[in-house]
């Protein structure tokens, strides 16, 4: 289901660090030894075994991320990101495993299209990927894909995600086929009658600025209605990049009545509100948008009691010239892979609203069970999937800084604190600062 | 390469530019700039009573007039204000340019910028076009309606006009009918009437008047009635070319007219009744209402000059208006 590179694993002590691992419940300056890209023995003064040593005091080490939303762009628009170039952001942001959305040019509906995009991550993919493929054809909505055979062919799941399933016929279906398939199906939920035209949260930002809003039911009501077909039908779903309170209302009260619904949220609705749109900086253009402050408090309190069990980037890379147009004319969407903990931590842990746990919780293990992948872990046996910290650095997002090929991010120019020093993902060194 | 400057005289070097500064909105305005916008514009209206109207102010000074959106009104009287300042005006329309070979708004910006121009006037569909500009030229940038967002200038000749008509803005009520949703004079004009101190209602049918707006300051009233207890009735155009196919804004302009039309049944004698143009006769103003004395709309169009003149010369000069206008007379 995830698919990279072969190459040499590892053989490394990491000497010094602060080892957290919430799931292992380990928290301690230990040292960490790895034999040929598998943890192999933590504790005190492990012996080096002739092993290269990295000397990590001061530095944080924990299970590396897992990303469950991301746009690689390929195939369609390699000009935007493609595998290389986009796991390679993901190895910078501390990632050692992301999921790619299907909404690339030809949409990934066929086993064709999949088989090709899984050889080219065996050649190019610096951290493993699973590739998501798309519940109905071209994403139209219309007909189903052959969903048995994809999941065959290797699909991490499905989704249309970029549209809803309009039809609630056609979304009961998915999800009753789905019971053979047997991958998680994520949605984008968006009622089109009630977002059209909208360019930003409907509210008394977009009222005085004039935008065409997107208000917060066009999210909630496809959220409560995919909730009630997936209860029906007995079913698991996943819901992606969650903007809303009601939304987060509604996926509360399906989780307490059994239905197995889990949800995601990405950086920038944890961190920002639609009053930042009076800038009218394009990079903040994204769908979902950005909402109100009732919506981002909603969010955080949902992250933090794991209601929201996922951190998702929705890395949607741009062109420049594409985003380097009036607001109005802008494509929906940002860069978020080599921002996310940095962003994350700056915002919510370093000021006391996260804690550190529960935010590498989220960004790893969470996602990781959601779409059923063994959650990284640090522990003897376990594939060293790590990533290191330094949570006093502090650094200035600049474009020059991105291993994407798109500069797309909300946080150009800004300060960050904490900082990814080096990620291994499946016993790879993937990077190293 | 080498540094040429210490062989040029002095004087023949370009003056340093004054920081450059824009009217992309009416949120950019303070109390005191709108006070003092409407102080040079009537020194601008005694000048034009005399018999050659043209003033030297801004001899030298270019002035670029691009307009992807279709404009009378607005684009005559930018081009006529920069025209009597003894500006050089280059008026550029969408149609007929490079934008409908694909030209991107960015590289019409760079392409202008390269004659440097002192001032951009745009108008155009897109919300945050003027912000670009303004990032990829080194011109003052003048909003002349971006989308639904803003369109300032629009809201100093209504209060220009106003101040004529009443001696004063504070105080006021004004209630503004109509399609509030897609009305970027709507927008602008609350903040500047509830800015200069007057209440503002707004009146029209629920789904075209934006959710939320009432944060702005301003009272909400789906009834017509409401006008009734206005000083000035501003109303809106119907704004037909911006909305949604099918969206259903109102069932009907039928019905809209006989609900929300304002008539001569519907006012008090005495109301000022102004429209910023052009108007649906029938629609949301009624013929005999706009052809009455009360009526300011032609007077909006007379303002919209001295104004547009105003915004240039601020925006272009340091000097107090009083000295240069002193300096013309002399020379006349």
């Amino acid at each position: 289901m995830l698919y990279g590179k072969n190459g040499p694993k590892e053989d490394l002590v990491v000497r010094g660090a602060r080892v957290l691992d919430p799931v292992q419940r380990i928290d301690a300056r230990i040292d960490v030894r790895i034999d040929a890209g598998v943890i192999t023995q933590i504790g005190e003064r492990v012996e080096r075994n002739g092993h290269r040593v990295i000397e990590a005091d001061g530095l944080v080490l924990a299970p590396a991320f897992v990303d469950p939303h991301v746009h690689l762009r390929t195939p369609g628009r390699e000009d935007e990101e493609d595998i290389a170039s986009g796991t390679r952001a993901a190895a910078a942001g501390g990632y050692c495993a992301i999921l790619a959305m299907p909404n690339t040019d030809p949409v990934v509906d066929s086993a064709a299209v999949l088989g090709s995009l899984v050889e080219r991550a065996q050649a190019d993919a610096e951290v493993p990927v699973g590739f998501l493929a798309a519940i109905t054809m071209g994403q139209g909505g219309g007909q189903l894909t052959e969903m048995v055979e994809l999941a065959e062919a290797g699909a991490a799941g499905f989704s249309d995600d970029g549209k809803p399933v309009v039809a609630p016929g056609l979304m009961r279906r998915a999800l009753q086929y789905n019971e053979v398939a047997g991958r998680r199906i994520a949605l984008h939920c968006e009622e089109p009658t009630l977002s059209r035209g909208g360019h930003m949260h409907e509210g008394t930002v977009s009222a005085e600025l004039g935008f065409g809003g997107y208000p917060s039911i066009a999210e909630s009501l496809m959220v409560s209605r995919d909730l009630a077909i997936a209860a029906y039908e007995g079913q698991p779903l996943h819901l992606l990049h969650l903007s809303a309170r009601e939304s987060v209302d509604a996926l509360r009260l399906a989780q307490a009545e059994g239905v197995r619904a889990t949800g995601e949220v990405t950086p920038h609705h944890l961190c920002l509100t639609d009053e930042a749109l009076r800038s009218l900086d394009p990079n903040l253009k994204m769908n979902p948008p950005l909402r109100a402050e009732t919506d981002r408090r909603a969010l955080v309190d949902a992250l933090r009691d794991g209601a929201i069990a996922a951190v998702a980037t929705d890395h949607a890379p741009h062109a420049r010239h594409e985003k380097d147009v009036p607001f109005e004319a802008a494509p929906f969407g940002v860069t978020g892979l080599e921002t996310a903990f940095s962003a994350l931590y700056t915002r919510l842990v370093e000021p006391g609203i996260l804690p550190l746990a529960t935010l590498l919780e989220r960004m790893s293990a969470g996602p990781a069970r959601i779409y059923g992948i063994e959650p990284p872990r640090i522990a003897a046996g376990a594939p060293a999937n790590l990533v290191l910290l330094d949570l006093e650095a502090t650094w200035q997002v600049a474009e020059a800084s991105f291993r994407s090929k798109s500069v797309n991010s909300w946080l150009l120019g800004q300060t960050l604190r904490g900082q990814v020093r080096a990620t291994m993902a499946d016993g790879r060194l993937a990077y190293a600062a | 390469m080498a540094d040429v400057r210490p062989f040029i005289r002095e004087e023949l070097l370009p003056p340093e530019r004054p920081p450059r500064r824009h009217l992309i909105s009416v949120a950019d305005l303070t109390r005191d700039d709108v006070a003092r916008l409407l102080h040079v514009a009537r020194s601008f209206a005694r000048t034009l009573e005399r018999e050659v109207k043209k003033l030297p102010t801004l001899k030298g000074r270019t002035v670029v007039n691009l307009f992807f959106e279709s404009s009378t009104r607005t684009s005559s009287s930018f081009e006529l204000a920069a025209k009597r300042l003894s500006a050089d005006v280059m008026s550029i329309k969408a149609a007929g340019s490079a934008v409908d070979k694909g030209e991107s708004l960015k590289d019409t910006a760079l392409t202008l910028a390269a004659y440097d121009p002192d001032v951009i006037v745009i108008r155009h569909a897109e919300i945050g076009a003027p912000q670009l500009v303004a990032r990829y030229t080194g011109a003052h940038v003048v909003n002349a309606g971006d989308g639904k967002h803003q369109h300032p200038t629009q809201a100093l000749l209504d209060l220009y006009t106003i101040d004529e008509e009443f001696g004063g803005v504070e105080g006021l009520h004004v209630a503004i009918v109509g399609d509030v949703l897609h009305s970027r004079v709507a927008r602008s004009n609350i903040q500047a009437f509830l800015l200069m101190g007057a209440k503002v209602t707004l009146v029209g049918p629920p789904p075209l008047i934006p959710r939320g707006i009432e944060a702005m300051g301003c009272e909400v009233s789906y009834d017509i009635g409401a006008i009734r207890d206005a000083d000035v009735v501003y109303v809106l155009r119907m704004q037909r070319e911006r909305m949604l196919e099918g969206e259903n804004y109102v069932p009907s302009l039928r019905e809209y007219a006989e609900r929300w039309g304002v008539t001569r049944e519907r006012l008090r004698p005495g109301q000022k009744v102004m429209h910023p143009g052009p108007m649906n006769r029938g629609v949301e103003i009624d013929a005999s209402v706009a052809d009455a004395p009360d009526a300011l709309i032609e007077r909006q169009v007379r303002s919209g000059l001295v104004t547009r003149m105003a915004v240039l010369y601020d925006l272009l000069t340091h000097e107090p208006v009083e000295t240069e206008v002193a300096a013309i007379q002399e020379v006349a």
